[in-house]
């Protein structure tokens, strides 16, 4: 017992001793019309795969959209890899992004593309020859399923295939961090398992995977870390966690249901024929 | 393999976005042909006006009975003396009956003596100057009529009424066709750059993706660029193709019967090719290269 406990410690200490990917320090982020982020503070640590979780509006892509450059913070400092995002000037954010691997809830794909261009698009835009082409697309694509799927346009797939098609492309540079937007917000839950095993099967090379969802179901069985965003703010970080803190039992479901809801009720019309026919 | 990437591209998009592609094909190809017109009917109309305004002269009739020492005082008074002179071209006695038994012989074969006084021909240094070098050299008396400045010079004659009616016409002849020429360049940039714009726009969304998976701006606009490229060279080719196909066809066979086709003033057929080919591809690839810039934000 005493052995596995200090293991278990061991492991513990080597993750949170690892170097961190993505750093936090109390961003605030403030649209015309309200807050994205409040005051939030997280570091997600190599080789982590974290969930991101919350109800619309709560500020997950608002994190996501930071992590990518496409926004600039209000106030505090977000660091990738050690570099602070304030510091990359607007000609250098492309090829800040070659690092990262992004998937988002729309697919975002080219749509004059065969699946295999669409992938090989991403080796392209970082001067990747001819011959890296052969050598990586059809591999990341036989690992993502798609191997018979090579000359199809995105509009020719289902949508599981258009994500995995994007999950392809957002590996197939093998970035040290990858992150997803709703990966499976438009996809039915056979299809969701599917997509978060790649993104597991991903994880485990070494990669550290942010995802931002509201896939409750996945989120439980995953078990991983979890943090939880309310209006803005970071309400809940836990190592392995569930969606919700604790799952409502049906009895507590059912009372939230009934509780608020009036009793719909017509006012009676003295003069009307139905209401005098229909009186009690 | 940069440069083979960037035509690649180009051309796949090209040839999937047809229609865009072939409206501003179409949009290059209708602006070049109206320019080919009009630029020669600009030119040709110009020169015409030019031609007919260098004809307006100011002829000094000197007396009869003035001496070769008269002539030389005049001459020289109006090489030094009077102000917005041009060209002076003394024709003598004897000169100006020939020339006008030339054209009338019936009419000078009853003469025996020569009527004709010797003449200075003087053109104004430019047209619009006429009146005033009129005015020097026979100014208005106090007491109304005119003088002449040297007692030998007979009379100072320029037909004040056609002389004035030829500078107007002719000045807004010119105005017209500058003006209309500059409105149709603005009309045509404005018309290739809209279609343009209209054919980038539907592509927005592919330039955003672009931009999400870490292209640079340039490696997105290249290959806009080189379509802007193809696109243009392509409209104005064509264009050029019918322009050249109407001179032979349709301008060649009438020239020798209209005078305004034949000025010899219009811009010479290559040198137009060359402008317009060039005009067609800068626009269109500077257009591309310029409309994309709103959405490379990102």
């Amino acid at each position: 017992m005493a052995t596995t406990e200090a293991d278990i410690l061991a492991r513990e200490t080597a993750r949170l001793t690892a170097p961190s990917v993505v750093e936090f320090r109390r961003v605030t982020k403030r649209y015309a019309n309200g807050t994205g982020l409040d005051d939030a503070s997280f570091t997600v640590r190599r080789g982590d795969f974290v969930f991101l979780v919350g109800s619309t509006g709560s500020g997950k892509s608002t994190v996501m959209r930071l992590l990518i450059k496409e926004l600039e913070p209000t106030a505090g400092t977000i660091r990738v890899a050690g570099r602070d995002l304030a510091d990359i000037s607007r000609s250098k954010v492309p090829y800040f992004r070659r690092n990262l691997g992004v998937v988002f809830q729309d697919f975002k794909l080219l749509p004059n593309r065969t699946v295999h261009d669409n992938v090989a698009y991403a080796l392209q835009v970082t001067g990747g020859s001819r011959k890296e082409v052969r050598a990586k697309v059809p591999d990341i694509l036989r690992l993502t399923g798609l191997s018979t799927k090579l000359h199809h346009f995105p509009d020719q797939l289902s949508g599981g295939e258009q994500q995995r098609v994007s999950v392809a492309r957002a590996f197939v540079n093998h970035p040290p961090l990858l992150l997803a937007d709703e990966p499976t917000g438009n996809l039915d839950p056979e299809t969701s398992i599917g997509i978060m095993q790649l993104l597991y099967r991903i994880n485990r090379t070494g990669t550290t995977v942010i995802v931002a969802t509201h896939d409750s179901a996945m989120v439980d069985r995953m078990r991983r870390r979890v943090i939880e965003l309310h209006q803005g703010r970071i309400v809940r970080d836990e190592v392995s966690g569930l969606y919700a803190p604790r799952e409502l039992s049906t009895a507590e479901f059912g009372a939230l249901l009934r509780e608020p809801a009036p009793e719909p009720k017509r006012v009676r019309d003295p003069g009307d024929e139905f209401d005098e026919a229909f009186r009690d | 393999m940069r440069i083979g990437f960037f035509l690649r591209e180009a051309l796949r998009s090209m040839s999937r976005n047809a229609v865009p592609s072939f409206a501003a094909m179409a949009s290059v190809l209708v602006t070049v042909l109206v320019l080919g017109v009009f630029i020669p009917v600009v030119q040709a109309t110009t020169g015409a006006a030019n031609d007919v305004r260098s004809r307006v002269l100011v002829n000094v009739y000197l007396k009869t009975n003035a001496k070769p020492e008269d002539v030389a005082r005049v001459k020289n008074l109006l090489d030094t003396k009077v102000a917005h002179v041009g060209k002076v071209q003394y024709l003598s006695k004897a000169e100006a009956l020939r020339e006008q038994k030339a054209r009338y012989p019936e009419a000078y074969e009853l003469l025996g003596s020569n009527p004709l006084p010797d003449t200075f021909r003087v053109t104004p240094d430019k047209p619009d100057n006429a009146l005033k070098l009129r005015d020097a050299l026979s100014p208005i008396a106090p007491g109304g009529g005119r003088t002449t400045i040297d007692p030998s010079i007979d009379t100072v004659k320029n037909s004040k009424d056609d002389t004035q009616k030829i500078l107007v016409a002719t000045r807004v002849v010119k105005l017209t066709t500058g003006l209309l020429a500059i409105l149709l360049i603005v009309a045509s940039v404005l018309l290739v750059s809209n279609t343009i714009r209209l054919s980038l726009f539907s592509r927005r969304r592919e330039v955003e993706v672009m931009k999400l998976v870490g292209a640079t701006d340039w490696f997105i606009r290249w290959p806009f660029v080189i379509e802007g490229i193809v696109l243009g060279a392509l409209g104005g080719l064509l264009a050029i193709l019918l322009l050249l196909i109407g001179k032979i066809a349709l301008l060649d066979p009438l020239i020798s019967q209209f005078a305004l086709l034949a000025a010899p003033k219009t811009i010479h057929m290559g040198l137009l090719v060359v402008v317009l080919l060039g005009a067609s591809i800068a626009v269109s690839a500077v257009g591309s290269g310029l409309s994309l810039r709103r959405f490379l934000r990102v």
